[in-house]
């Protein structure tokens, strides 16, 4: 066998290959769609040699598995011809009056008409944007923000408007004044969205007053609340903060999910929602998927009808307080001074600011070197911010692990620390461009 | 076409390197590729079941594709002749000396090969004598602009194209997040190709060049593997004179550095139509975008064919 074309110059006639005949057919919004070398980096994370602090992935090992066997084995004796079968498209009737008795712990008491069940709190949210986002209208959101959200608003050429938050979550004056610099532009978001209980990235919690400040600063403006509220069953002191929806049913939409309070591997989460903006849901929820899947929403029905829910989502508790804790302590032991961190009282995940100048997503390269993986704060801003920042999430690795992980964190921002002082760097992170090849897969949400 | 399905191959593809995606990506296709031709084929990654596994039901042939350190390295080929096993490509000492990139051109330039004039600096030199210092009088000798690259590693990882003594810094801290050596290269501008060398039975074979035009400055990752953000043409748009040349070039460098069965070199044409070197490649990408499988089909030739070529003449050559 031997090359059959002379290698030798016949080329010069020779159209280009951009090898995807489908280049042409591409929407405009998949645009910033690329391969990115963050992205290659999160392929290393998933070794078990790797530390990854990096996945925000529930604690499934602390489910018993004997118990998910014997309630699908339930589930299937008593329905299962109705779990496979197609279903009604704002989902199962019976789960829908579970879910209204769950938000209750959050001060919510919607009709279970007020439900629609969504494949994850994600399908919800992306239903929420798809219904009232035309490309070039602006959201506002936390900055940094849910990564996952970003995702949706990005993929719906949505312009997103970051606020800054403090320790206590989204900044009222900042939420005020960014409502002014867009009203004397004549914008009008179309909804502002929010994490208000243990933030995902940034591990804060608004409090009840805050909560009702940024209500009243929303009805005031005009501004729809979408409220998303996968963690809130999940603070270590087993208190519930209830949901702002609690206090306006017409201009909050609730988001909440069964992953991280059951399993996420069953992906169903569920929307509350005013009347109109219900209907179009359930619509725009028949149109990308007919209905969520029967066989999910059955399983997690027939757990709250036969397991003791409540008492599984204490040891959740427990597990995430215990590695929240190991967090804590490492992060004290090991990092440089300067470095700075936020105090979670619930949820996955500690939000580090690192010594001035360090750029966690040029940073990264080096921590894979050394076994540690993070997500860089540039994820969770669609308008560059966060090069200094990065996320840890503490949910899935045991506490010897997130110390051994941490330490190794430690040593890495303090040799990026030795090679900016080498080179004069120190103060020069990027401040511009913008985030779209950092962000992470799905396994990193 | 003859039944393969004697013939069992494991392919090595995943590791711990940052390319580790690339090599999935890359092993997957080698493997579909023998499939075609029959050949049973395991995929298996680098852990610690992996030597066992290999002992205990040895292929007739293992086929490497870890992209970068441990894979490009020599390291895993070391551990391949421990084992006595036959597999397809170069030995440990060719890819020491290639995985290196400083002293592959140090060889090559000896051998009449042109490449980029280069200085090679590991990251404590900066730190004795003052990056400040050091990087005027790189400034001073070279101008602008430069290529900053980490001394070892592919994929473009941790690569800039510097242009003012501003950029130089967070080039150089970018580079030092992938390697504790870098190499900064006068940067050429001209034609980017690519030439595949394939040793089927006959002697290392020059495939034609492949063109790269990234719609960006510089072929990076992302125009690396996105299809669509680089354009390419096979055969690449040369006169015969340089075609020839850069694919002489190519088998000079596959022959100098030792290299067996197959190999990717990277070249500029200068303004003179002279191939200026870059780098080779022990373990070649393998992906859907990538330029060997393009080199093979401007031959019109088959991957699978190339790859059961490859597996033969390794399993032949362990023989001796």
């Amino acid at each position: 066998m031997a090359p059959q074309t002379d290698p030798f110059g016949a080329g010069s006639e020779q159209a280009g290959n951009r090898l995807d005949p489908h280049l042409a057919r591409y929407a405009e919004r998949t645009r910033g769609m690329t391969a990115s070398e963050i992205r290659s980096l999160f392929a290393v994370a998933s070794r078990p040699e790797v530390v990854s602090l990096a996945g925000g992935m529930p604690n499934v090992a602390a489910l018993s598995m004997d118990t998910v066997s014997s309630t699908v084995a339930n589930m299937l004796a008593t329905r299962g011809q109705v779990a496979l079968q197609y279903g009604s498209g704002n989902g199962d009737q019976r789960l829908r009056e579970q879910i209204c008795e769950m938000v209750g712990l959050q001060g919510i008491a919607p009709h279970p008409d007020d439900v629609i069940v969504t494949v994850g709190s994600q399908m919800a949210l992306d239903l929420v944007t798809r219904i009232f986002c035309d490309p070039g209208d602006v959201i506002l959101a936390e900055a940094p923000s849910y990564v996952g959200a970003l995702g949706v608003f990005r993929a719906y050429q949505v312009d997103v408007e970051h606020v800054a938050m403090d320790e206590h979550g989204l900044n009222p004056d900042a939420l005020r004044e960014r409502l002014k610099t867009l009203a004397a532009q004549g914008k009008t978001p179309k909804f502002l969205y929010t994490i208000p209980t243990f933030h995902n990235p940034a591990g804060l919690s608004q409090p009840q007053e805050r909560r009702m400040e940024i209500l009243q600063i929303c009805q005031s403006a005009g501004v729809l609340i979408i409220e998303d509220d996968p963690y809130g069953l999940l603070g270590f002191d087993g208190v519930i903060p209830q949901a702002i929806r609690s206090h306006d049913e017409d201009g909050v939409i609730y988001l909440g999910s069964f992953s991280k309070t059951f399993a996420a591997g069953i992906r169903v989460g569920w929307a509350v929602a005013p009347h109109g903006v219900r209907e179009k849901l359930t619509l725009a929820a028949e149109a990308a998927v007919l209905c969520p899947p029967a066989f999910s929403q059955l399983t997690i029905s027939t757990y709250l009808d036969t397991q003791p829910w409540m008492d599984q989502i204490k040891i959740f508790r427990e597990v995430y307080r215990e590695r929240r804790d190991a967090t804590l302590e490492s992060l004290a032991q090991y990092m440089p001074p300067g470095t700075t961190w936020t105090h979670p009282t619930g949820g996955f995940y500690v939000w580090v600011s690192m010594p001035e100048g360090i750029d966690a997503t040029a940073m990264l390269p080096r921590a894979v070197t050394a076994r540690v993986a993070y997500v860089p704060g540039t994820a969770f801003y669609m308008d560059g911010q966060g090069h200094q920042s990065l996320r840890l999430s503490y949910s899935y690795p045991e506490p010897d692990r997130i110390r051994e992980g941490v330490r190794r964190l430690g040593s890495v921002i303090n040799e990026e620390l030795k090679l900016m002082h080498t080179f004069g760097t120190v103060g020069a992170a990027k401040k511009t461009g913008t985030s779209k090849g950092s962000t992470p897969g799905p396994d990193v949400v | 076409m003859s039944n393969q399905s004697s013939l069992r191959v494991v392919v090595l593809a995943g590791g711990l390197s940052h390319e580790r995606d690339v090599s999935v990506r890359s092993g997957r296709r080698i493997a579909e590729a023998l499939r075609s031709r029959d050949v049973e084929v395991d995929e298996r990654d680098m852990d610690i079941e992996l030597l066992p596994w290999l002992v205990a039901d040895p292929p007739a042939c293992v086929f490497p594709m870890f992209h970068g350190a441990a894979g490009e390295d020599g390291a895993i080929r070391d551990v391949l002749d421990l084992l006595k096993l036959p597999y397809v490509g170069s030995d440990p000492e060719a890819c020491r000396l290639t995985y290196d990139k400083p002293l592959a051109k140090t060889i090559l330039a000896r051998s009449g090969v042109s490449t980029p004039d280069m200085i090679v600096l590991p990251h404590e030199a900066f730190r004795e004598l003052g990056a400040a210092a050091v990087l005027e009088a790189v400034e001073n000798a070279f101008g602008f602009p430069l290529v900053i690259k980490p001394s070892k590693g592919g994929s473009a990882l941790g690569v800039s194209i510097v242009h003012s003594a501003e950029e130089l810094p967070t080039a150089m801290v970018t580079c030092f997040s992938y390697g504790d050596t870098a190499l900064i290269e006068r940067c050429i501008s001209g034609t980017e190709v690519a030439v595949s060398v394939v040793d089927l039975g006959d002697g290392p074979v020059a495939l034609p060049a492949v063109e790269i035009v990234p719609d960006g400055e510089f072929y990076n990752y992302n125009a690396r593997y996105t299809a669509g953000l680089t354009e390419f043409f096979a055969p690449a748009r040369l006169s015969q004179e340089v075609a020839r040349s850069v694919a002489d070039e190519a088998v000079k460098v596959h022959k100098t550095l030792g290299l067996s069965g197959f190999s990717r070199s990277d070249f500029i044409i200068d303004a003179a139509g002279i191939p200026q070197f870059i780098e080779a490649n022990v373990a070649p990408g393998m992906t859907e975008t990538s330029l060997l499988p393009q080199a093979v089909t401007a031959a019109d030739l088959d991957l699978g064919e190339v790859c059961l070529a490859l597996v033969h003449d390794a399993i032949e050559a362990h023989r001796q």
